[in-house]
């Protein structure tokens, strides 16, 4: 008989088999969930867009990478996660920015919040948001200047307009009504994605097409999307509107960065609770900080800095909100009696 | 069976019972010489009764009980005691073992028959399966005359065999529930008897269809004894799962499942108090499942006790080139070997060898990125993210104070993980670490 000696045995802790599921498929995954929205970022805002997107890619995946080495790390650039952090960060910004925008903020994204917390799995808030909000806060100008979703015509210098949730808050409902003419326009517009925004936020039928592989891939769940969008769309309702219960709740649900981030960016696994019932109160709360941004707040939209403020809050959800322990029931019914 | 019993969560891994589930029992031949140690069970060790020198007989008893929670162990084979001593077990620790030369006589001590076994008392029932040694035989090893003997205070009311057999690639408890139907069932009702317990239950994931029809026609004419056909979900056979998936009551958290009247036997007990009670037969044997792309040929074998995984192994045709892995078990919770000189005990229900193809290496994982899945199917309802974490960090404590001790072990995090963190060493170390 061919017994192996000793040391060709290997010995480790059980489990012996293991799922299929890895760091790198869910990553890339996710990469390919974002395609259909990138190509809309480029069927609109023209090849502008797959520049500054492709630049954020380049630039965290390189950041990354030498970051890495330059500290005798192991680069972990092949697990997708940096080459996600770029892609966020391109569809999260303006279509017309020079160049120094997405290496800047993908510095901020990647070296910052990411490795210099630990990296994936250690950093608090969301890389590409915090590079976003970085850039918004340094160059107020230059991240709020947007072109009109035509420049697929007229190249590079396409006019410059404001965003829906710039004109509902600047000017008004009629306003925003008169850019688009009535209201099955407007929202088919921001369904389709025909209007002024950040490259990969504008088309809602692009991310639900990602969302949806998500879903069924089982790498998002509803607890966080759907909570932050009924939040979203019960306030805007409730407050949205002239009076009480007058607001449209489907501009708001359709608008912004919503759809994004509801289903891309809150859901980051690192940053969000993990136990599914604590991932519903980081959706409420998302939505009702969003809200409260847009409708009252200095800032005509309020996504990204509603899911930074609940990351701050997904470590201690985790640590207060558990799973629901098999047998505990009946020890809390003990308890009393 | 439109409807079948299961418990909350839990995974769905490869089960990979074809290699084996059509394989009859075969005997396995009895091996030149048996390595028996006193310690096979939960409790303390036996004592040895024998020296070196001594001549026994199949079914003699070699190591007596030292206490209550005990059991003792017998010869599984007729020769002559050539060595006491300590000896690697398939759990990784030494123990103390004797090892018994094969004389090839295969001699008998005298079983005490009893044809009117139903007629006997709880007391005399119970004293029989503690002499007969019977632990249980689906991989924990506790001794089952213990397990029959509650405290007063805790009433009995639901017997539930295990046939659930929900680690991948075992067909043992299958086989035994295809061939030994029969017998099984009147395991159970002794089982019942011994308790004073009028409900019977056999609980069988339908993945083992003949199982559920052999025992099905086992038990007509049995109005107490009910089958339930179990979703094919794993752990579906941890004890607190199986007990929720029948009766619906959930064992409180550091409970025992007598907490909530019910006692579960694996099958293979089940049929070792028959054979104890009915014939006087002491727990000399196990059925075994080799199986694994890394055996030649995957085979049930009725094996006795004490002899070396080797010694089986090579009646299978032993291992093919790049077998990398054999494992005392199942692959969910079985223990790797470092070597093949290790003897099957009460508690072996399969050797699986896993050749490169099934090999999944577990050398290098990368930090949690709390994507959840673990917590989804964790059957305890724990967060294994959490618990790793604090487990690799060194806040024991902290884990202890999210109930670390909840955890059995069952590797469902472990196997979901993308990260391939070694979940079950995170929650051995801590527990390792901290009291209960």
């Amino acid at each position: 008989m061919a017994e192996p000696k000793a040391h060709e045995l290997v010995v480790s802790v059980s489990p012996h088999v293991r799922g299929k599921e890895t760091v790198e498929r869910i990553m890339w995954t996710v990469n390919l969930a974002l395609l259909p929205a990138f190509i809309m970022s480029v069927y609109y805002f023209g090849p502008l867009a797959a520049y500054v997107t492709g630049l954020c890619i380049l630039t965290s995946v390189l950041f990354e990478h030498f970051y890495q080495i330059a500290l005798k790390k192991k680069s972990t650039i092949g697990d997708g996660s940096a080459f996600l952090t770029g892609l966020l960060l391109g569809l999260n910004l303006p279509p017309t920015v020079p160049f120094y925008i997405p290496v800047v903020g993908s510095l901020i994204a990647i070296v910052i919040t990411k490795l210099l917390f630990g990296g994936l799995g250690y950093n608090v808030f969301n890389p590409a948001l915090i590079g976003r909000a970085f850039l918004l806060i340094s160059f107020p100008k230059l991240m709020t200047i947007w072109s009109e979703p035509t420049a697929r015509f007229i190249g590079l210098d396409a006019k410059t307009t404001a965003t829906p949730l710039g004109i509902l808050k600047e000017e008004g409902l009629p306003q925003l009504l008169e850019v688009f003419g009535d209201k099955s326009d407007l929202y088919m517009s921001l369904l389709m994605g025909s209007r002024a925004g950040s490259l990969g936020e504008t088309s809602v039928i692009a991310l639900l097409i990602g969302a949806a592989l998500l879903f069924y891939r089982g790498y998002i769940t509803w607890h966080i999307p759907f909570s932050f969008l009924a939040t979203v769309g019960v306030m805007a309702w409730a407050f949205g509107g002239e009076g009480l219960f007058a607001g449209d709740p489907l501009i708001h649900l359709l608008s912004g960065g919503l759809i994004l981030g509801a289903f891309f960016m809150a859901t980051d696994y690192v940053t969000c609770p993990s136990v599914r019932k604590g991932q519903v109160i980081f959706g409420i709360g998302c939505g009702a900080i969003t809200m409260l941004i847009r409708l009252k707040g200095g800032f005509p939209e309020g996504v990204m800095f509603a899911i930074l403020l609940m990351n701050c809050f997904a470590p201690i959800i985790d640590r207060s909100i558990k799973p629901d322990l098999f047998g505990a029931v009946r020890v809390k019914k003990e308890e009393k009696s | 069976m439109s409807k079948t019993a299961t418990f909350e969560r839990g995974i769905h891994p490869k089960y990979n019972k074809e290699l084996a589930s059509g394989k009859s029992i075969t005997r396995a031949e009895l091996p030149k010489r048996i390595v028996v140690p006193v310690s096979q069970h939960i409790g303390a060790p036996a004592q040895p009764e024998v020296n070196i020198g001594d001549e026994v007989k199949r079914g003699q008893i070699i190591g007596g009980t030292s206490g209550f929670v005990s059991s003792p162990v017998h010869a599984s084979l007729s020769g002559k005691v050539i060595a006491i001593s300590d000896f690697p077990t398939s759990v990784g620790k030494m123990v103390q073992s004797i090892v018994i030369e094969n004389d090839g006589k295969d001699e008998a001590v005298s079983y005490k028959e009893n044809p009117d076994y139903m007629k006997l008392s709880a007391d005399d029932i119970k004293s029989m399966i503690k002499d007969a040694g019977i632990v249980g035989m689906g991989g924990a090893a506790f001794p089952t005359n213990v397990k029959l003997s509650p405290p007063k205070e805790k009433s009995i009311d639901t017997v539930i065999i295990n046939g659930a057999e929900c680690e991948p690639y075992l067909t043992a408890d299958h086989r035994l529930m295809v061939e030994r139907s029969g017998d099984i069932v009147e395991g159970l009702k002794l089982i019942m008897r011994s308790l004073g317990v009028s409900e019977g239950h056999i609980g069988i994931e339908v993945n083992k269809p003949d199982a559920l029809e052999a025992m099905s026609s086992a038990v007509t004419g049995e109005p107490n004894i009910k089958i339930w056909p179990l979703e094919v979900k794993y752990p579906q056979g941890a004890e607190k799962m199986l007990i929720k998936a029948v009766t619906g009551r959930e064992v409180p958290s550091k409970g025992l499942p007598m907490d909530v009247g019910a006692v579960v036997q694996n099958v293979g007990t089940a049929l070792a108090v028959y054979e104890a009670v009915r014939y006087g037969k002491p727990l000399i044997e196990r059925v075994v499942t080799i199986t694994g792309n890394g055996i030649k040929e995957p085979a049930n074998m009725m094996v006795r006790i004490g002899t070396l995984m080797a010694d089986v192994i090579e009646q299978c045709g032993g291992l093919v080139e790049g077998a990398v892995k054999v494992i005392s078990g199942g692959p969910m919770m079985g223990f790797a070997q470092w070597t093949l000189d290790v003897p099957v005990v009460k508690g072996t229900s399969g050797i699986l060898v896993l050749a490169e193809d099934e090999f999944v290496s577990t050398d290098d994982y990368s930090a949690c990125i709390r994507c959840g899945s673990c917590i989804d199917v964790c059957p305890m309802g724990l967060n294994p993210s959490i618990l790793s974490i604090y487990s690799e960090k060194g806040f024991f404590e902290d884990a202890k104070d999210n109930n670390l001790f909840d955890c059995f072990e069952c590797g469902s995090c472990a196997y979901v993980c993308p990260a391939k963190r070694p979940m079950v060493q995170f929650m051995r170390l801590a527990k390792s670490q901290v009291k209960p």
